[in-house]
């Protein structure tokens, strides 16, 4: 489903925090949200979500999805948090079965679908043998797996991660990155996502959109947005840009020039 | 990724989900909490300044089955103290304790913090000022009208928080969740210029002090059917609701716009659970006084035992609250016979020492 934002603007505190943001993310692509920290990355996704008052218009297949009451939007669209509070004595199950409370009644509880439903993600995503255990009890990796688990089971063909690779080491945000890939394809899913790592964005994003300021200041093909200007512009890093055989940008840092800074100093 | 141990197993289960990945209420839980209440019930009702024999007790109470027919042997005046006094008594402190605990674990939920209160918004401070007005202004006035003002001070104190912390919130950024910790302080608020009513009007009238006092300290020593009646219908409605947010409770654990993400409307539940645990406190208030630690110590004593889903700990509290207080009571007016200790001195002595406790144990996961 295709997820369209047309001129969002957001006030935080009497701060403009975005201004004018509009993004187009085809149905089954993914597309990621790049940009210096405070930015509005995270912002954006809220917004988009409901999740913080603001202008403009925030659609998915043609449906205003903030005009929406909270438990159809929930169907549609499953948000995962940058940093997601996991209440520390609540079982791995439990907590991916949350996913399902869309589709329970106020006064309901969970059907023998709702349980088989998380069974079946969690078997997908390896943590069924971890189903018993408490939250406080898991690693970093484990964790954004388990909040993956949970927004998979909400089953919505929308997906909004906010930070899903923060805090893990380049193996498991290797993991993660593949994961939520290969579920976009099986799924058709259309996944929207803010990424820190600009090398890792490019990597498996479809189009990139490099917010700065609150602004968008480049959108498009990964290759499009990441050069060396832009990244120098907006995040103030000199960086060298080389390409893989699929013409996806590889970032690397580059010192400034050292014999410059010895002089001065 | 390594395959867990044990997922295989699963696949081939599927979509069979073993027990211990959910905290659900298990009925041996449930059996022993509700074997607890009923023994310290019949307990109570068996101890007391009249000998009463025990197997006349038994019968008589058997006699009130209906269709039964049994003869107790129980004299009138046995009889008398039997269905007048220690029966409304002994329902009394089990309804007060259960209310109590199940609206401390309510507003723990809603609060998200395991040392809310059922006094937390102002209910304790909004009923006294209420009992003192009765006691101070309307000396004469019928025994029933220091409960229904108690009632009613105790809802009005809630309202009151609750509508300056609405007013307050409104004034910040416009965030979702952020009208917590404003209720919070609007409780203090409204608790401590209740407080203070309270004391003038006790300094101006100190010769109702005694009684003024005997309110606050609580007990159920005066319980009866009329007081019961008055109170069980709002105090059924209140623990309906309340039991039936269990889950919910339990998706508001994530967090307020993470709830709202999952098709909850976080606002809602949290009013709606609010209400009844308000509700429940004003009845307790009102018949029993300020009884202190049933809603902490209690919803705590079941999380540690049964486990912290609000499925558990809601029901649980109810039954486990109601053997508590009852205990309490039993303590209240045997240790100092033929006198009795007040019953809020008697929670306070055994929650004091377990709320240190309780601190200490769960300094980790409370986020203020």
């Amino acid at each position: 489903m295709t997820v369209s934002v047309r001129d969002l603007d957001v006030e935080l505190g009497g701060r403009r925090v975005l201004r004018s943001v509009s993004m187009e993310v085809a149905g089954g692509s993914w597309t990621a949200v790049i940009g210096p920290n405070g930015a509005g990355k995270s912002t954006l996704l809220r917004a988009a979500l409901g999740l913080r008052a603001g202008q403009g218009s925030v659609e998915v297949s043609g449906r205003d999805v903030r005009a929406m009451r909270p438990r159809q939007r929930a169907r549609l669209v499953a948000y995962a948090p940058q940093s997601p509070k996991l209440p520390p004595g609540m079982t791995v199950f439990d907590y991916a079965l949350l996913g399902r409370s869309p589709y329970i009644p106020h006064f309901g509880r969970e059907s023998a679908h709702d349980r088989s439903v998380t069974a079946d993600v969690l078997e997908r995503l390896d943590l069924a043998g971890l189903a018993a255990r408490t939250l406080d009890q898991l690693s970093g990796g484990e964790r954004q797996r388990v909040v993956l688990a949970r927004a998979l089971a909400q089953q919505t063909p929308v997906l909004f991660l906010d930070e899903p690779t923060t805090a893990l080491d380049i193996g498991h945000q290797q993991q993660v990155m593949e994961l939520v890939d290969r579920l976009r394809l099986a799924d058709g899913l259309t996944v929207v996502s803010t990424i820190h790592d600009l090398t890792l964005a490019a990597q498996y994003a479809d189009r990139l959109l490099l917010l700065s300021d609150g602004r968008v200041a480049a959108s498009g093909p990964p290759a499009d947005v990441l050069t060396r200007e832009t990244v120098a512009r907006h995040f103030d890093a000199h960086v060298s840009v080389a390409h893989d055989a699929e013409g996806r940008p590889l970032l690397a840092l580059e010192r400034p020039d050292r014999s410059v800074e010895e002089a001065a100093g | 990724m390594t395959a867990a141990p044990g997922s295989r197993r699963t696949r081939r289960f599927l979509p069979s989900v073993r027990r211990e990945q959910r905290a659900r209420l298990r009925p041996v839980h449930l059996a022993v909490a509700l074997a607890a209440l009923l023994a310290a019930m019949l307990g109570a009702l068996l101890v007391g300044a009249a000998d009463l024999p025990v197997p006349g007790v038994l019968k008589a109470l058997a006699g009130t089955v209906p269709f039964v027919r049994v003869d107790s042997g129980l004299g009138v005046v046995e009889h008398n103290v039997l269905f007048e006094l220690r029966l409304p008594r002994v329902l009394m402190a089990a309804l007060v304790g259960g209310l109590l605990a199940v609206a401390g674990a309510g507003y723990q939920g809603v609060f998200r913090n395991p040392l809310a209160d059922p006094y937390l918004l102002g209910a304790a401070a909004g009923a006294g000022v209420g009992a003192t007005l009765v006691i101070v202004a309307l000396p004469g006035a019928p025994r029933f009208a220091v409960p229904v003002a108690a009632f009613t001070g105790a809802v009005c104190g809630v309202l009151m928080a609750y509508g300056l912390g609405q007013v307050a919130s409104r004034g910040g950024l416009g965030e979702t969740g952020g009208g917590t910790g404003t209720l919070v302080l609007a409780g203090v608020a409204v608790a401590n210029f209740l407080s203070a009513i309270q004391t003038f009007l006790q300094q101006a009238n100190s010769q109702q002090l005694q009684r003024i006092f005997a309110w606050i300290l609580g007990g159920v020593g005066t319980a009866d059917w009329g007081q019961l009646r008055m109170v069980a219908p709002y105090a059924l409605i209140a623990v309906t609701v309340l039991l039936g947010h269990g889950r919910l409770l339990d998706v508001l654990a994530v967090g307020d716009e993470e709830a709202v993400t999952l098709g909850m409307s976080a606002a809602r539940v949290r009013l709606l659970v609010l209400v009844a645990a308000s509700l429940a406190t004003a009845c307790a208030v009102a018949v029993s006084g300020l009884i202190s630690f049933v809603g902490i110590v209690v919803p705590h004593l079941v999380r540690r035992l049964a486990g912290g889903s609000y499925r558990i700990v809601l029901p649980l509290s109810l039954l486990v609250g109601g053997a508590f207080l009852e205990l309490a009571d039993l303590v209240a007016r045997t240790v100092v016979a033929p006198a009795e200790l007040p019953l809020g001195v008697v929670t306070a002595f055994v929650g004091g020492p377990f709320f240190v406790l309780v601190l200490r144990a769960t300094r980790r996961q409370v986020d203020v």
